[in-house]
């Protein structure tokens, strides 16, 4: 059985005066033990919506949400929310996007660490300071008696993003939960955390839940990888599959925008044409119609059906890409 | 810390300068003087010259500030015109009421005012916070001595409550070290005059407090409101923190910043403001002789008066930017 198994989950925003948006339509995916799973997509796609539903974070009479959330065999859905907030920490992580504004300005970095030790570990006093220098440690933060005595504004982004890293895995979390968690650091400390969160999980046997828009930071990670348009999963498989053989028209546009480093000098990214400002409701088709290269009449007869290959292969599209030129591979050697 | 306290103390210098100049040329500028308050319109204009003459109210403008400043020197304010005592002897028994008074309105504010406020942004739009958000307008647009004499005649005249005028009950024979008769009570361990003391505070505290506990709680729930929505409260809460950690850590801490400042603010404000409240309970403030002082040209008390005020105003300022400090590293002095 899967750690996590997420069912249908829909998320609607209901708003005064405005129509309501569904932010989380239908998405259905799994995570196993240990597994590193991609959910990708643009920007406004739905995915931090998805993990904060996840994780019970969505609070407040205008959100509505649907589906089925399954964890470890508990349906979190239906979980009491004193029950929720026992699992939280200890057993789900979660990191942000922005590791400063995700760290209370003025409470020590200390005290952010020890008071996840002793909401689930028990661990207080001295008990529970050495064990978060330790922890400071493991995420690679020189120094870590002196910095547990810091404040957020005094640490740079990247360590900032440590010692939020160091909070998510102090429980040896299960399931450990990434928002884009390089989104907001410069591109040579991006590489660092990648590298460290692949550490750590491998370590612990956590299970990653890597959520980004850009291809490049799935490519090196996950074993599975689901792409997200407009609420919807369109398209979900392994990661060399997924990247050898897109088929879903919204993924060879993703791929064929990642600057590659193989490709000839001078040859233009191609971006995806439109924004998603341009898409129409799944109710009247395919969201993605208005941008698509391979779009035919038939896209609009409601909604596509999610098609699932002999090989496991899920894609969301009446007209599937099948010939690839030149054939997308950007990762396939790293020994995952 | 300290170097940052000595600095702004030594700051105050030049604030009370400047201000003493300003308003002595201002006040003694104003039409009519002494002479016309204690001869009313009966005097001559002779009369009127030798009572000028006596107060020194005749020498150039410059001289009679040099001499002000010069008393100023020995912490001497000079003598009240009204009554002939001492400035500073007149201050000293009805300023600490004043303070006091402003004091228990500001502590019923907070305590109130506060938990209120963070109620109300917790559950925003629910009954509460409707409840708490009209009753503050109320609150902001009632007059202070209409519920100042409300409460008086409810609680003091019809219930029997409590007391409904001055400080003491007539009779307790109390001694009184530093002029706050709670405090006094306390030091001395008189407590049952202390005791007597505080409920002679609750109703004008109470129908002082009303603006400053609007406020505060407008201020506190717009304030959690907002942090509500900052990234580290949803990190706190993605840790499985516990309600009352999230809340007080998290939440208040952040949204007590501007807060305190209002709180500041207000408590300078009700020290100045405190006059109507005041003279509804009978309560021998600093209000409403300042008042007559007015009335009378009593220079050297009123002098006295802003002196006395603007240096608890910069005093109080001082208490905020340190607490702000404590609660705030960013801006943490050194
Ligand atoms: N609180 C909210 N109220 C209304 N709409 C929201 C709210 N939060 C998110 N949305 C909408 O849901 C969609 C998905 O947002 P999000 O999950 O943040 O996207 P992303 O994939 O970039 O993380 C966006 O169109 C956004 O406008
Ligand atoms: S269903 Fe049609 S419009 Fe949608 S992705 Fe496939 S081809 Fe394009
Ligand atoms: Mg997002």
């Amino acid at each position: 059985m899967s750690l996590l198994t997420v069912d249908e989950l829909t998320v609607t925003f209901t708003q005064r005066g405005k129509p309501d948006v569904r932010a989380v339509d239908g998405v259905s995916f799994t995570v196993d033990q240990g597994e590193v799973v991609g959910l990708v997509g643009e920007s406004g796609c739905g995915k931090s919506v998805t993990s904060l539903a996840l994780m019970r974070l969505l609070s407040g009479r205008n959100v509505k949400i649907g589906g089925s959330v399954v964890f470890d065999g508990i349906e979190l859905l239906k979980l009491r929310s004193e029950e929720m907030r026992d699992l939280r920490g200890s057993q789900l992580a979660m990191i942000f996007q922005d590791p400063l504004s995700s760290l209370n300005p003025v409470v020590p970095i200390g005290v952010q660490v020890t008071e996840i030790l002793t909401r689930h570990r028990k661990l207080r006093g001295e008990a529970a300071r050495k064990e978060a220098a330790v922890l400071l440690e493991k995420v690679g933060i020189p120094d870590p008696t002196r910095r547990l005595r810091e404040y957020p504004h005094q640490m740079s982004g990247g360590m900032r993003q440590r010692a939020l890293i160091a909070m998510a895995v102090a429980c040896a979390p299960r399931l450990l939960i990434a928002d884009e968690p390089t989104t907001a650091l410069d591109v040579t400390i991006q590489a660092q955390i990648l590298e460290l969160l692949k550490e750590l999980v491998d370590s612990q046997g956590t299970a990653l839940l890597m959520i980004t828009h850009d291809l490049g930071v799935v490519a090196g990670l996950c074993d599975d990888i689901n792409v997200l348009y407009a609420g919807k999963v369109v398209e979900a498989a392994a990661r060399r599959p997924l990247f050898a053989a897109p088929t879903h028209p919204y993924s060879v546009g993703l791929l064929n925008s990642i600057p590659r480093l193989d490709a000839p000098r001078g040859e233009p990214l191609k971006p995806i044409r439109g924004s998603v400002n341009d898409n129409i409701a799944w109710a009247d088709g395919c969201a993605f119609a208005p941008r698509c290269d391979h779009y035919t009449i038939e896209c609009l007869q409601g909604p596509p059906a999610l098609t699932e290959a002999l090989t496991g292969h899920r894609y969301r599209c009446v007209n599937p890409v099948t010939t690839h030129e030149p054939p997308a591979v950007i990762a396939t050697e790293d020994g995952r | 810390m300290l170097r940052f306290i000595v600095r702004r103390l030594l700051q105050l210098i030049p604030t009370l300068f400047g201000l003493s100049i300003l308003l002595f040329v201002w006040l003694h500028r104003l039409p009519g003087g002494p002479e016309a308050a204690i001869l009313g319109d009966r005097g001559t204009a002779q009369q009127r010259a030798e009572i000028r003459t006596t107060l020194g109210l005749d020498e150039p403008i410059w001289v009679q500030y040099g001499r002000f400043m010069k008393r100023l020197a020995s912490l001497d304010l000079g003598t009240s015109i009204q009554s002939g005592r001492p400035v500073t002897e007149e201050f000293f028994t009805r300023f600490p009421a004043t303070v006091e008074l402003a004091l228990t309105a500001m502590v019923i504010a907070t305590v109130v005012g506060i938990p209120l406020g963070y109620l109300a942004a917790r559950r925003r739009g629910g009954l509460l916070d409707f409840g708490a958000v009209t009753s503050s307008l109320v609150g902001i647009c009632v007059p202070v001595f209409f519920l100042a004499y409300l409460f008086k005649v409810i609680f003091a005249v019809n219930l029997g409550l409590l007391p409904s005028s001055g400080r003491q009950t007539p009779g307790i024979d109390a001694t009184h070290p530093t002029g706050f008769y709670v405090l006094d009570g306390l030091l001395t361990g008189e407590f049952d005059a202390s005791w007597d003391a505080f409920a002679h505070l609750i109703l004008p505290g109470l129908a002082l407090s009303s603006i400053p506990l609007a406020i505060i709680v407008r201020m506190t729930r717009a304030s959690v409101l907002e942090v509500l929505g900052e990234d580290y409260v949803r990190t706190a809460e993605a840790k499985g923190l516990q309600e009352n950690t999230v809340r007080v850590r998290h939440v208040l801490r952040n949204a007590m910043l501007p807060v305190v400042t209002a709180i500041g603010l207000l408590t300078g404000g009700l020290l100045s403001g405190a006059v109507l409240t005041e003279s509804v309970f009978a309560f021998g403030g600093i209000g409403s002789f300042i008042r007559t002082a007015i009335d009378f040209r009593d220079y050297p008390v009123l002098m006295g008066f802003i002196m006395l005020i603007a240096t608890t105003y910069v005093l109080i300022n001082l208490l905020v930017d340190i607490s702000y400090s404590v609660l705030d590293p960013r801006v943490r002095v050194r």
